[in-house]
């Protein structure tokens, strides 16, 4: 199916919404648009981090899930605490694939699940006595944590207990950091405003930490990763060719990380942004406060990364510059195969997106490195800067979607006809279903990493296996063959 | 007689505590079956009818053992003058927790049990101050309270306080059974006390059903943690009691509360001399420009 010209694409969305009733339409309106290269500024086009309407079944998630889930969660040597009943944290228990290198229950804590289990008293009475305790049971049993947050649910933020009054009696105590989080699953309009809130309580209990202690020796190419949470291994795919060109990375914001990598993050000499929605609160902060400058990188896809590398390496002396294009070029053999092996069978592929805060821009490149074009993209929780980001990177005329409801994405799906979805866990078997090949693009459905050199062979392959299934010629149902009116789903035929 | 639930509603230490006790004792000496559930978490509800200091509350007894599950229904319940049932709710102390919470809590855990059998005539919930939250307007939600006293006097506050309340009650009688079923004026000794309440209960659609005049034998059997009907049956302030508790038994007054607005309230109260007309002229003048 060829590209939709603007006129079509304009069209389709007049004809998504006109289902919905007047009020809802005006708003939705306003999150839906086509693209178009020539705006600077993605407010003349979209809206974007607004209240999701009720009844359209968004795909977004709260607070609690954007500072538990994804910033605070994958710090490795902490443990933390979802405070409040105990549904949250074991529902998310371990879900997001945040890979770590560690003794699960000794020295790491990532899979686990500690929660302080509410019941009806601690509502009616209050929670703090309970939250020290659990504190203390914690230091008995996990005595090599080396700190501690707490993650508030909703209730605690209705029945107003005082988590800062034992965090702080606590951290006297036991000597380690214990950081209150204010992250009530009810703030805000999704889980973006968790991530800020989890930002927030770093910069307030964390990143001072070790201010005007000098011990720890610096280099002049120290630098942090920041914003890559190690699903499937992308951050330490990430890292391998950070070092080989030369520098060093003394903290990974959070996947595999500690909180003594956070804690050193001041001394850098540069921060380096991978998921922007997520952590470029803490990055401006930095560059405020401790002068430290902060560049966004992406590393999905060959064509990115040489980019991102150069980039990365004119903040640095000529050694690292050089260190950049060696890297390159080792790696050239590699990924020249990957693009020779796999562009062949996905050259003019179409491609729909809709995902969380940085990949519904990131991964275009990985896409278009391997002949294929992302058609329609979409963020669950992003802001207009995320958009002014995306703006370059679609093409014109393709569709823009801002915390998509599930109607008007089938709609789309429908009418677009893209050779793959790249979505989430919650919308991949209703496209299994229409018989659209899907990746899990939160999750890399189980596979990864897909950042660096080496996520991008992975990449490149499970995208292959997954259009070019066999399964797909088999969907649909064989007495149903010749009938012209049906035209198949799948565009894998 | 089928049960009937009320709910005893108004201004924090106007005397709801007192009055609901000596109420439900006057019944009780007329012979009716009556439960008390204390919906405070000071838990002061049942004192005067135990002659104890606070009972031991649902809320209390639930968290020692674990969970509001693993509590039976004689453990909360505790019988007390002229075999009155009595229950406290309980909850936290100020500044923790959520008071309302326990409340709900506490009523399902009655509901659940079994506590309001056949054989009560009447249920009275005793209901902290206002109606700051859900929790709080718990005991006259469907299938509770269907009847709503308010406590009030001559005083401007306590006024105010039932008008409030009465706005409460508006928007569960539209949605249930519940309706207003009079004022009880606890009295202060302002002027014409008797005449004002009067007079916004008419304004509110309903009736001052009795006026219970300041005396202090009510202090003094509150002192030995009594009713004044236990304490003193003889003394004039019991047959008020009693005058109130026959005017319950046969109140059929029931109805959807109005509320008025707080012009008309002020009108009333200037009407009375409890407040002086505003100078309107004198609003957002400094002290420079006068």
């Amino acid at each position: 199916m060829p590209a939709l010209s603007k006129e079509e694409t304009e069209a389709l969305i007049q004809e998504v919404l006109e289902v919905y009733p007047e009020k809802a339409k005006k708003d939705r309106a306003k999150h839906l648009a086509i693209n178009d290269q020539e705006l600077e500024k993605s407010n003349k086009c979209i809206t974007s981090n607004r209240k999701s309407l009720p009844g359209v079944m968004t795909i977004r998630g709260c607070a609690y899930a954007g500072s538990k889930g994804v910033v605070w969660g994958p710090i490795k040597d902490m443990i933390h605490i979802s405070h409040g009943p105990v549904g949250c944290g074991q529902y998310s228990r371990a879900g997001r694939r945040n890979y770590y290198v560690g003794t699960t229950g000794v020295n790491t804590f990532g899979d686990m699940n500690f929660t302080s289990d509410f019941q009806e008293k601690d509502i009616v009475f209050g929670g703090d006595k309970k939250l020290a305790k659990l504190i203390d049971e914690i230091e008995v049993l996990f005595p090599m944590n080396k700190g501690i947050s707490i993650q508030s649910e909703c209730p605690i933020g209705l029945i107003g207990d005082d988590i800062e009054a034992v965090a702080k009696q606590k951290n006297k105590e036991h000597e380690k950091p214990v950081v209150p989080v204010r992250c009530e699953g009810f703030r805000g309009v999704s889980q973006s405003l968790g991530h800020h809130i989890a930002n927030d309580a770093i910069r307030d209990w964390v990143l001072e930490n070790r201010d005007g202690d000098d011990s720890f020796e610096t280099t002049e190419y120290d630098v942090a990763v920041i914003g890559d949470y190690n699903i499937g291994g992308d951050a330490w795919a990430s890292r391998t060719l950070l070092e080989e060109m030369g520098l060093r990375v003394v903290a990974q914001w959070s996947g595999d990380g500690t909180i003594a990598e956070i804690e050193k993050t001041p001394k850098v000499k540069l921060n380096l942004i991978h998921c922007y929605r997520s952590m470029n609160y803490i990055a401006r902060h930095m560059e405020e406060k401790y002068s430290i400058p902060w560049i966004e990188y992406n590393f999905f896809g060959p064509t990115k990364i040489a980019e991102s590398l150069r980039r990365i390496a004119d903040h640095f002396d000529d050694k690292i510059k050089a260190g950049a294009e060696k890297v390159i070029q080792r790696y050239k053999a590699e990924y020249d195969a990957v693009i020779a092996k796999y562009r062949p069978r996905l050259e003019g592929k179409r491609v729909m997106l809709y995902i969380g805060g940085l990949r519904p821009r990131h991964v275009i490149g990985a896409y278009e490195d391997l002949g294929m074009e992302v058609v329609g993209t979409g963020y669950e929780f992003g802001h207009n800067d995320d958009y002014d980001r995306t703006i370059k990177e679609m093409g014109n005329a393709t569709l823009l979607y801002d915390d998509v409801t599930g109607y008007e994405f089938e709609e789309f799906v429908k009418k677009v006809q893209p050779d793959l979805i790249g979505s989430g866990i919650k919308e991949k078997y209703i496209f299994q279903k229409m018989g659209v090949p899907f990746r899990q693009m939160h999750s890399w459905d189980y596979s990864g990493p897909y950042h660096g050199y080496d996520g991008f062979a992975i990449f490149a392959r499970d995208m292959d296996m997954t259009i070019n299934n066999p399964c797909w010629k088999s969907v649909k149902a064989p007495w149903k063959q010749d009938d012209a009116d049906e035209a198949p789903m799948a565009a894998s035929a | 007689m089928a049960l009937r639930q009320c709910a005893i509603y108004g201004k924090g230490g106007i005397g709801k505590s007192t009055t609901t006790q000596n109420l439900v004792a006057a019944l009780a000496e007329a012979g009716k079956k009556v439960m008390i559930v204390g919906c405070d978490p000071k838990a002061d509800s049942t004192r005067l009818i135990l002659h104890s200091k606070a009972q031991t509350t649902i809320m209390h007894l639930a968290a020692e053992a674990g969970s509001v599950e693993d509590l039976e229904l004689e453990d909360v319940l505790k019988v007390g003058y002229g075999d009155v049932k009595c229950v406290e709710s309980g909850g936290p102390e100020p500044g923790v927790g959520c008071a309302g919470r326990g409340v709900i809590t506490a009523i399902n855990f009655l509901e659940e049990e079994g506590a309001y059998d056949d054989e009560l005539d009447f249920v009275f919930y005793d209901v902290l101050g206002d109606v700051v939250c859900g929790g709080f307007a718990m005991p006259i939600r469907e299938n509770k309270a269907q009847e709503i006293y308010i406590v009030c006097s001559g005083e401007m506050m306590a006024m105010y306080a039932a008008n409030n309340i009465a706005k409460g009650i508006v928007k569960y009688a539209n949605s249930g059974g519940v309706r207003l079923a009079g004022l009880i004026c606890n009295s202060r000794n302002t002027d014409r006390e008797d005449e004002l309440i009067m007079q916004l209960a008419e304004k509110m659609n309903t009736t001052m059903i009795h006026f219970i005049p300041r005396d202090n034998v009510v202090q003094r059997a509150e002192i030995r943690r009594m009713t004044c009907i236990e304490y003193d049956p003889s003394a004039k302030q019991s047959d008020e009691y009693r005058a109130l508790a026959h005017k319950i038994i046969d109140n059929k007054n029931l109805q959807i509360p109005t509320p008025i607005t707080m012009d008309e309230l002020e009108e009333v109260l200037m009407e009375f001399g409890i407040m002086e007309a505003e100078d309107e002229s004198i609003v957002g003048q400094t002290a420079v420009s006068e």
